[in-house]
């Protein structure tokens, strides 16, 4: 176990390298830099200006000041929001944009499993039917579209929760939010786990329980819900990155002030920094969290640390 | 337990055609009302009249969708968004196909120490987050329709990669191919017209599993303003746009939106229907 966590570890190192140094590249062999605005700058200003972003330097001197400067935490400046750098922006975000994912996740796998559960166990019925249909309409109907739906019914014409983050106070802010991040998920998660059931209620090992005269809700928690549940669990690695690509619409569409909406917003801003080290550390997060599912996965079935 | 299944299969397979056909045929239609719509339409898409803003949808005029806050006629609009984002959804995933088909090909057939490269590199790009690159992408360069065709292209072709390469594993081992290998036909020209045209298959489903993906991350991008630009447009900007104004004028999203949202499901369903048709296997129930 502690060599294949060690190779696993290992192997992300590279990964996370790679995703730098192409980042990194993109933004610095675009055509016109940060600094060409409309503007004209006296000559002097402006060789000033490059030189304190170490814009005059050659670039691989550039990217191993980068690097240095991300393995200690630093980012650079923000070239939109002067005032602040880029690793202030992100420690400042990031807790709203975890909680927001965290919780749309943990709602998408209880729910998801229980209609999972339900579809498997009453499979070709009337209930399966239905659960499957809304399943993939689930999976259809894109986040920013049921966004604004549920804020138009449950905001705006009942009146029952806030339309906007800031509109609101406490729990009750989180609800849509948390709805329209999940949804997709909990489709996906459904129809994921009523085909694994399936497969293990049809194995010959539940066959021999239910010969013994077990009770199906016997047989379903004692016998079928681990071997079950192990598909999901690499399913998480994909939900994770879902999540955090749904957050940067939910965010915007509900005004949350997480990591999503500085990402937009300094993509439209051609904020380049900001940019560039909100997506270095949304890849590190992605290959972190991956990174803990795979141990996970290797942890609870020995069949993956062999290989 | 024997029986049960295959006639339970029989029954579902015939569900799976009528699914299968009642969407192509769906999609087709769409396809036909985007094209002939703005043609039969008196209005343009692009003319702004503020004394014609936010008109409810009616019969009378035409206006049978309304129109926006700058007096657009959004029956035009959604027609012209549809058409771009199947414009895209083509062209991306032709892209997304040649790469897919080609690299997976080239794996498959060299084998040894090639296939073994070329397959991790595509475990470690499994693991890269595409979607922040892309808009990493939109920020520095040009925003143009040809680099939205490419970037939602280069990154939709992993799994077309994946399944092409271990079809090819297994056509390598029939006698035409060594045939064609003993009459000295170079390794390209076995790949490109011995391999691939019997990869046709898979690569229908596959196509149809991936222009969903494809149109869905085109409507985020333009959702984010990302994406296609102005005076273009597409449904992911229309829902944009309706978003904005949806407590003013909810028409301006829900259609746009039920498109969207229509045509995602149609393609899904499609997608998974053919894809049980060719592969029972790949999919319990």
């Amino acid at each position: 176990m502690l060599r294949f966590a060690l190779l696993r570890i290992l192997g992300a190192i590279p990964t996370l390298f790679v995703v730098i140094a192409a980042a990194f590249l993109l933004v610095h062999a675009a055509p016109g830099g940060p600094f060409d605005s409309e503007r004209v700058l006296p000559p002097e200003i402006e060789k000033n200006i490059r030189a304190a972003y170490h814009l005059d330097e050659p670039l691989p001197q550039q990217f191993a000041r980068y690097i240095k400067g991300v393995l200690q935490g630093d980012l650079g400046p923000s070239f939109s929001r002067r005032e602040y750098t880029v690793s202030e922006i992100i420690s400042d975000a990031w807790p709203v944009t975890f909680l927001l994912g965290a919780m749309g996740l943990i709602v998408a796998l209880s729910f998801g499993i229980v209609f999972g559960l339900t579809a498997a166990l009453r499979r070709n019925t009337v209930v399966d039917r239905l659960l499957s249909g809304l399943a993939m309409t689930g999976i259809s109907v894109p986040v920013f579209v049921v966004a604004p739906v549920l804020v138009l019914l449950f905001a705006v014409h009942l009146g029952w929760l806030p339309a906007s983050f800031s509109g609101g106070t406490g729990a009750g802010r989180f609800i849509l939010p948390v709805i329209a991040l999940a949804l997709p998920q909990l489709a996906y998660i459904a129809r994921l786990f009523r085909a694994s059931m399936i497969e293990v209620m049809e194995s010959d090992f539940i066959r021999a329980a239910r010969a013994q005269g077990l009770r199906t809700v016997s047989i379903v928690r004692h016998h079928a819900m681990k071997p079950a549940l192990l598909p999901l669990l690499s399913y998480l690695g994909p939900a994770i990155a879902a999540v955090l690509t749904g957050s940067v619409v939910v965010e915007q569409i509900f005004g949350i002030p997480g990591l999503g909406q500085h990402f937009v917003n300094g993509a439209l801003n051609r904020d380049y920094t900001l940019v560039l080290g909100l997506v270095i550390f949304y890849a590190a997060l992605i290959i972190a969290l991956n990174l803990v599912v795979d141990l996970l996965y290797g942890f609870l079935d020995p069949r993956i640390r062999r290989q | 337990m024997s029986e049960v299944p295959s006639l339970l299969q029989t029954r579902q397979s015939i569900r799976g055609n009528r699914l299968v056909v009642s969407c192509v045929s769906l999609l087709l239609a769409l396809a036909v009302l985007s094209l002939v719509g703005p043609l039969v339409s008196s209005y343009s898409v692009d003319t702004i009249a503020f004394d014609q803003s936010f008109i409810a949808p009616t019969l009378e005029d035409g206006r049978l969708f309304g129109t926006d806050d700058l007096g657009r006629d959004l029956f035009v609009r959604t027609l012209k968004g549809t058409q771009i984002t199947f414009l895209v959804a083509i062209v991306a995933t032709l892209v997304s196909l040649v790469i897919g088909v080609l690299y997976g090909a080239t794996a498959g057939y060299l084998g040894g120490k090639i296939d073994a490269v070329m397959m991790r590199a595509v475990d470690a790009l499994y693991a890269m987050p595409f979607v922040f690159f892309v808009i990493l992408l939109m920020v520095v360069f040009e925003r143009s329709l040809f680099l939205i065709f490419v970037a939602i292209g280069a990154i939709n072709w992993l799994d077309t990669a994946r399944i092409v390469r271990g079809q090819t594993m297994s056509i390598k081992q029939r006698s035409f191919v060594d045939a064609a290998r003993l009459t000295g036909v170079s390794s390209a020209g076995i790949i490109w017209r011995h391999i691939a045209p019997n990869l046709l298959g898979v690569v229908i489903v596959y196509i149809t599993l991936t222009i969903p993906q494809v149109v869905l991350f085109e409507s985020f991008l333009s959702f984010l303003g990302l994406g296609v630009q102005e005076p273009q447009t597409s449904l992911g900007a229309l829902v944009s746009e309706g978003v904005s104004r949806m407590e003013r004028a909810p028409w301006m999203l829900l259609f746009p939106a039920s498109f969207l949202a229509l045509l995602l499901l149609c393609l899904n369903f499609l997608g998974d229907g053919l894809r049980d048709m060719f592969d029972p296997k790949s999919h319990t129930g």
